[in-house]
């Protein structure tokens, strides 16, 4: 049993503060720094107008034809521009000279890595299709890099896109919206859930056929945007908000990141790993592979839709 | 390579020049869409579909519609109406 505190008590604990630090209730500035009223900007005409003269005559002296700095400046220019493009392309074909020539043994096509691959892919990794064994398994850290940067290009389009709730009546986007279209509603009743059980379906199988959290990912993305277009934004914000997303792309790829810790740890150290990899072909197989496909294509399927949510109209 | 595969990248050259040179920004944004269709059918011959189903949804779906709302945003599509509006009634 916990005792109950009262509200003074509750005051003065490490909780409350930070509780109200997250949450912004205080001002820091508030009641502790001195603020005075900002003072009025005077316009001081004469000086405008010297300012403009100024300028004028900078732009007259300098962009004058008998400007002999700049005309040396132009000649320079053109020449230096087409010696660093000799000096590019002569580098880029020095550089390709020195490739082994094709159909040679030692081109890097031919090395042991993609040998590896393929002979030993389906024991090691237990997946059946070999290129998703390979980005989820040999390659995991390039995906998880993958997924990392559709997250931040989501952060910097909320960052470059968003607008004020107040005052962004004119532009937002909903109001001009054509409302109850009925044969795109019609159409969108039909191939909606096609879509994203396409989409589900290409994400499951991804270890099995061709497919895989990207792609799978991208079509439910397609699917709800198509959802979006035709029933507005009032019947996606009730199952996708702001929040979701956050929370979604949060679980997933912190998900990815621990998964695939685990996996990297107990494989480089030869340690016992407690993941199955289960008989290939059957859809509960392949170790981490599956898990780490749903996260990836969760990722990426509500991205797509925050980008075309925040193209639309700033926000969620 | 089979002539079907040469018959494609005709095709794709053709789109790539034809995305540059054309003035309707509308247009090129179609062009561009029909360029990643073809070029997912190349995947598909060239034995990758994990990538055909990739450009197929990313490429030619979801690009083109941000591209779309991109042109709302900025007004290009209204103003070329607009364009065509004026030169039939001067006609």
């Amino acid at each position: 049993m916990s005792k109950k505190r009262s509200a003074e008590e509750y005051q003065k604990t490490f909780a409350f503060r930070f509780f109200r630090w997250l949450h912004g209730e205080k001002d820091p500035y508030v009641g502790e720094v001195e603020m005075r009223p900002q003072e009025e900007y005077h316009v001081d005409e004469e000086a405008i107008l010297r300012h403009e003269k100024e300028h004028d005559a900078i732009l007259d002296r300098v962009y004058s034809e008998d400007n002999i700095e700049l005309k040396a400046f132009r000649r320079l220019y053109h020449v230096t521009s087409i010696l660093f493009c000799l000096f590019l392309i002569a580098l880029l074909l020095v550089t390709v000279s020195y490739l082994p020539a094709t159909g040679t043994i030692e081109r890097p096509v031919n090395n042991e890595v993609a040998v590896r691959y393929i002979e030993s892919g389906l024991e090691e990794t237990g997946a059946v299709n070999i290129v998703a064994g390979m980005i989820l398994d040999y390659r995991a850290f390039d995906t998880l890099g993958e997924s990392h940067v559709l997250f931040v290009a989501t952060i910097t389009v909320l960052i470059l896109l968003r607008m004020n709730k107040k005052g962004s009546q004119g532009i937002n986007d909903r109001i001009f919206e054509p409302k109850n279209d009925t044969i795109l509603q019609l159409v969108a009743t039909f191939l909606v859930p096609i879509i994203i059980i396409f989409g589900i379906y290409i994400i499951l199988n991804g270890h099995l056929g061709p497919g895989g959290g990207f792609s799978g990912g991208a079509v439910i993305g397609a699917g709800l945007v198509l959802y979006l277009n035709a029933f507005g934004f009032a019947k996606t914000e009730r199952f996708f908000t702001e929040k979701t997303y956050k929370w979604v792309c949060f679980f997933s790829l912190s998900f990815y990141c621990l998964a695939k810790s685990y996996s990297f740890y107990t494989g480089a150290n030869q340690l016992h790993s407690v993941i199955p990899k289960g008989t290939p072909g059957a859809i509960l197989s392949s170790g981490l592979i599956l898990p780490l496909n749903i996260a990836v294509g969760l990722v990426v399927a509500c991205t797509i839709y925050a980008f075309y949510a925040m193209f639309r109209k700033g926000g969620f | 390579m089979t002539a079907f595969q040469i018959i494609l990248m005709g095709i794709l050259i053709i789109c790539a020049i034809s995305v540059s040179f054309s003035k309707n920004l509308l247009n090129s944004i179609l062009i561009y869409m029909s360029f990643s269709l073809v070029m997912s059918i190349l995947w598909i011959c060239l034995e990758s579909p994990d990538l055909a189903i990739t450009e197929a949804a990313v490429g030619a779906g979801i690009t083109s519609v941000l591209f779309f709302v991109m042109l709302k945003k900025i007004q290009a599509i209204e103003i070329i109406e607009t364009e065509k509006k004026e030169a039939s009634e001067d006609e």
